[in-house]
């Protein structure tokens, strides 16, 4: 099994496919990291305007390194759907397309650890991309702006909200937050992955993933009660923002934030819950498919 | 000789079509056996149930002396395989094709050996081109290089001469024969093409819409106690009925151009003996050799002349 995941992440490394995925981060990060070093201020005066009068705050120490990756992630955790779909889209379609997964599939190794081990290489992807957006949308963001306490600006309801996180308190956080990311995005691979047993081409699977995540997403921002009761608690695409959830800091009796809490931890455990409850059911389904299908390509 | 394929009553039924329909054959240690049948006749269908690649309706595959699907593992350790295209990764070298297809077969090899393996289908100097550079030649040379790495017993190339230009063929067919009187594999060679199996082929199959047609030694179905004649006469059915009430020759086919026999080279004299006494006139009388016409006469026909010993 070692053996087989080294072999497909040997392929992984060495389509240039894969290094898309890293260049477009490292872009969509230059150019946030660009444009708040150039002009941070009026993006600030924005978001402050709804709480402008209740709330003094040193607009230049709240543009650190903490502020700037949440703010990065934001943007980014929407778009890395598509780059995990390009690459675990391929894994089973690309090789059919190819014509070695006729090849793969007569040597002597069962179906069933071809696709755990490709399974598994498109989780590794996804680790080391999300490792790479660490470090540039967070690394080197501290570098860039330094570190400080960390502004959240979240909108509840009918109000806009600012917590405040102490600068010795955000670490922990983007390690959960990271943690959580991969797993709500092995949900997508595992989707991706599942399409790709049908295909005999890669288009066809990363097109129809994405088009899966945004109708989903579509469907978990409808407001409507009925769907709110009974579909929306069973979609990934209701979690896939779950992350946030480590960064909204419980508070006490004077609103002060307490240092190390999460406002509502049972919501997020609740959310991995479902998005493992995802993956299990798309490998498992995976697996069944595969071990029967005829390999006519 | 003991038997390395054994299939028995193989089928495969997709919605309306009978891709496979009651194939039993068996294929001998040593054999080089041609696996012969027109397009879209099953062959393809049958290697790859050979390999598990897809599964059978009904019927069994026994390789090795093995149930292919319950000793799925032991069975494919021990075979190589082309099937079709030999695509590989375009974007890897063919030195690290087969290495990567080395260790899929859970083998590490050393550079020399992996070396050894490239120069022996001529790709040493290329080895660190990528395959996508390669021609259909090259590819196929290095698919069957692959197919090798492991050193298996059997090997099962599905129509390897598909796209290749004359000199590839010819590689293809010393290479085949190299194989088997060098390096004693057994191996099955798929083609529509039967010239080029009549050139290597110990023993042979006939398939025709997933139906055994003749299966035999070679050289045994091309002898001359099998030759196929094209008689034309001025009365072809009346021919035809005389030719099969008092000849052994059989007969193929009668229709208004020519009548088609299988018969004994040294009968053709008596037979037009016959024919001129009845009173018919012969136009003319063609014996032909060559296992294409066989094939065609045999597949055209529709009959399905089973052996008689299976």
């Amino acid at each position: 099994m070692w053996n087989l995941l080294q072999i497909e992440l040997y392929k992984i490394s060495k389509r240039p496919r894969t290094y898309i995925a890293f260049a477009a981060i490292s872009a969509i990060v230059f150019i946030f990291q660009f444009a708040f070093k150039a002009d941070g201020e009026s993006y600030m005066n924005l978001m402050m305007q709804s709480v402008q009068d209740s709330f003094e705050l040193n607009k230049t120490k709240a543009i650190n390194g903490y502020f700037m990756c949440y703010i990065i992630l934001n943007t980014l955790l929407v778009q890395v759907p598509v780059l995990v779909a390009l690459i675990a889209g391929d894994a089973i379609s690309g090789e059919a397309n190819m014509g070695t997964l006729r090849l793969l599939i007569t040597r002597p190794v069962s179906r069933t650890q071809l696709l755990m081990a490709k399974f598994i290489a498109s989780f590794v992807f996804t680790v080391v991309l999300l490792l790479w957006m660490a470090l540039m949308a967070l690394v080197l963001s501290m570098l860039i702006f330094g570190v400080d306490d960390m502004l959240i600006f979240r909108v509840k309801g009918e109000e806009s909200q600012i917590m405040q996180i102490t600068a010795d308190d955000v670490l922990w956080r983007y390690t959960a937050a990271f943690g959580y990311a991969a797993v709500a995005l092995t949900v997508i691979a595992s989707i991706a992955l599942f399409l790709s047993i049908y295909a005999e081409n890669s288009i066809g699977p990363i097109v129809a993933t994405v088009c899966i995540v945004i109708v989903c997403t579509v469907i978990s921002n409808i407001n409507v009660p009925v769907i709110d009761r009974n579909v929306k608690p069973w979609l990934f695409t209701s979690y896939l923002v779950g992350w946030k959830g480590f960064f909204y800091i419980a508070t006490n009796a004077d609103g002060e934030p307490i240092k190390g809490s999460l406002e509502n931890w049972p919501a997020i455990r609740n959310s991995l819950y479902i998005l493992f409850a995802h993956i299990g059911v798309l490998l498992g389904l995976s697996t069944y498919v595969f071990n029967r299908k005829d390999i006519l390509s | 000789m003991q038997p390395i394929i054994e299939v028995n009553h193989l089928s495969k039924h997709y919605p309306g079509i009978q891709a496979v329909n009651d194939l039993s054959f068996t294929v001998l240690e040593g054999d080089v056996y041609g696996f012969l049948g027109q397009n879209g006749a099953g062959k393809s269908t049958t290697i790859r149930m050979l390999l598990t690649l897809i599964r059978p309706t009904s019927g069994t595959i026994r390789m090795f002396g093995m149930d292919v699907h319950t000793h799925r593992r032991e069975v494919l350790s021990h075979t190589g395989a082309v099937i079709e295209r030999p695509d590989l990764y375009k974007y890897l070298s063919a030195y690290d094709n087969l290495n990567l297809f080395a260790k899929m077969n859970g083998i590490r090899m050393s550079r020399q050996l992996l070396m050894e393996r490239l120069d022996y289908v001529g790709l040493a100097a290329r080895w660190d081109s990528k395959a996508s550079t390669f021609s259909q030649g090259m590819k196929q040379r290095l698919g069957i290089a692959v197919a090798l790495v492991h050193d298996p017993k059997l090997i099962l190339l599905d129509e390897p001469t598909n796209g290749l230009d004359p000199q590839g063929i010819a590689d293809m067919r010393n290479l085949i024969t190299r194989l088997s009187r060098d390096m004693g594999k057994t191996v099955l060679v798929s083609s529509h093409l039967l010239h080029e199996i009549e050139q290597v082929a110990t023993r042979m199959i006939i398939i025709d819409k997933g139906r055994k047609v003749t299966e035999g030694a070679v050289a045994e179905l091309l002898s001359p106690a099998h030759t196929l004649v094209t008689i034309e006469t001025n009365n072809n059915p009346v021919a035809g009925t005389l030719i099969r009430e008092k000849t052994k020759a059989s007969v193929l086919t009668v229709d208004a151009d020519e009548i088609r026999v299988q018969m004994d080279k040294s009968d053709i004299p008596s037979l037009v003996s016959l024919l001129v006494g009845a009173g018919i006139n012969i136009a003319s009388v063609q014996p032909r050799h060559s296992l294409e016409d066989y094939f065609l006469s045999l597949t055209n026909s529709g009959k399905h002349v089973e052996p008689a010993a299976d």
